[in-house]
């Protein structure tokens, strides 16, 4: 990168570094350390265990935090129902386990635990993460639609009712767009915390340089860009959600392309 | 123009495409604001379909983002 380097690295925050001295943790090889990216996605795992735990306990009359859990596990039925119809039911437990993963992961990483000197690790901001997430809705929409539709599953790629002479146009361009959905997927979600994550940490670095540049720049700059940090904060919060939202959506519509072709 | 201060503005070009995005999110939200008050009852049954659209705006504008951070970083 050109120029000095700032005080405050925005970039900083993405490290990936090896915990608990397992930097050379090897397997035939690779190298298996324990990161903080696997265990902050250990300790989501957790948290969402913990919270569905507290939430299945099938009273007749639901409590506040069984009725959260409920409220979330409906969510996801009606979507499923409504985009893919009676079928996607059985694919609930995948795009329940999707989303929640997803959102605690997000809601996780921005949490202000820096305060009591623990930062919190974003895992979601990495493409080898969300990547991975995408290559699996994606094999299951492989898997789903050469099981129900053998080879008839790639008339997917041909619109009914299409022109012959057409179809040797839209053939290919359906073909590209089937194929780029996986990087799509990752991509969306990894760039949407990327980008608010960098957001947060220059708008933080203007304040922590604006009150050491003088009191005068202090309330110029620095006072302004702290108000502006918590609006952020407020917007990052909502694409949070509206990111693991999206992903839920679009691997659902996808498995609908491959439940009933179009 | 030496090399780095060409990649400078290059990033700052592919800014462009952010905020293109950004009327392409804010057209399709506000589309659907002014059919959701003409006809409320139909509004709820949209909002996937509103969702969709956001998302596939709002990933052109990601990948301009991208594009910026291959100059910058790559």
């Amino acid at each position: 990168m050109a120029g000095e380097t700032a005080k405050v690295d925005p970039m900083h925050q993405f490290t990936i570094e090896p915990l608990f001295g397992t930097q050379n943790l090897d397997i035939a090889g690779y190298n298996i350390a324990f990161t903080n990216s696997a265990l902050w996605m250990l300790i989501t795992a957790v948290v969402l265990w913990v919270f569905m735990l507290g939430g299945m306990k099938r009273q007749l009359v639901p409590g506040r935090w069984q009725m959260m859990v409920e409220t979330f596990t409906g969510f996801i039925d009606d979507m499923l129902e409504a985009n893919i119809g009676k079928a996607g039911r059985k694919y609930v437990p995948y795009i329940f386990s999707l989303f929640m993963f997803i959102l605690f992961a997000n809601l996780l990483g921005l949490m202000p635990l820096g305060v009591v000197g623990l930062h919190p690790f974003t895992f979601t901001s990495h493409f080898t993460i969300t990547g991975v997430l995408a290559i699996m809705s994606f094999l299951i929409v492989l898997t789903v639609g050469f099981w129900k539709h053998g080879l008839h599953f790639f008339s997917l790629f041909v619109p009914s009712g299409t022109p012959l002479i057409m179809a040797i146009f839209i053939a290919p361009i359906e073909f590209i767009s089937f194929m780029f959905r996986p990087f799509s997927l990752g991509l969306r979600l990894f760039v949407a915390m990327m980008a608010g994550h960098v957001l947060l940490e220059v708008l933080s670095s203007f304040v922590i340089d604006g009150w050491n540049a003088g009191a005068g720049f202090g309330l110029l700059v620095g006072v302004p860009s702290f108000v502006l940090m918590v609006a952020i904060c407020a917007l990052e919060i909502l694409v949070s959600g509206i990111q693991a939202y999206v992903f839920a959506l679009l691997s659902s519509l996808y498995i609908n392309d491959a439940e009933n072709l179009h | 123009m030496d090399l780095e201060a060409a990649k400078m503005v290059g990033a700052g070009l592919a800014a462009i495409g952010a905020g293109m995005a950004a009327l392409g999110v804010g057209n399709v939200f506000g589309s659907f604001l002014e059919s959701a008050l003409r006809n409320p009852g139909a509004a709820d049954g949209q909002q996937g379909r509103l969702f969709i659209g956001f998302a596939a705006a709002e990933l052109l504008g990601l990948l301009a983002f991208v594009v910026a951070m291959i100059i910058l970083f790559v």
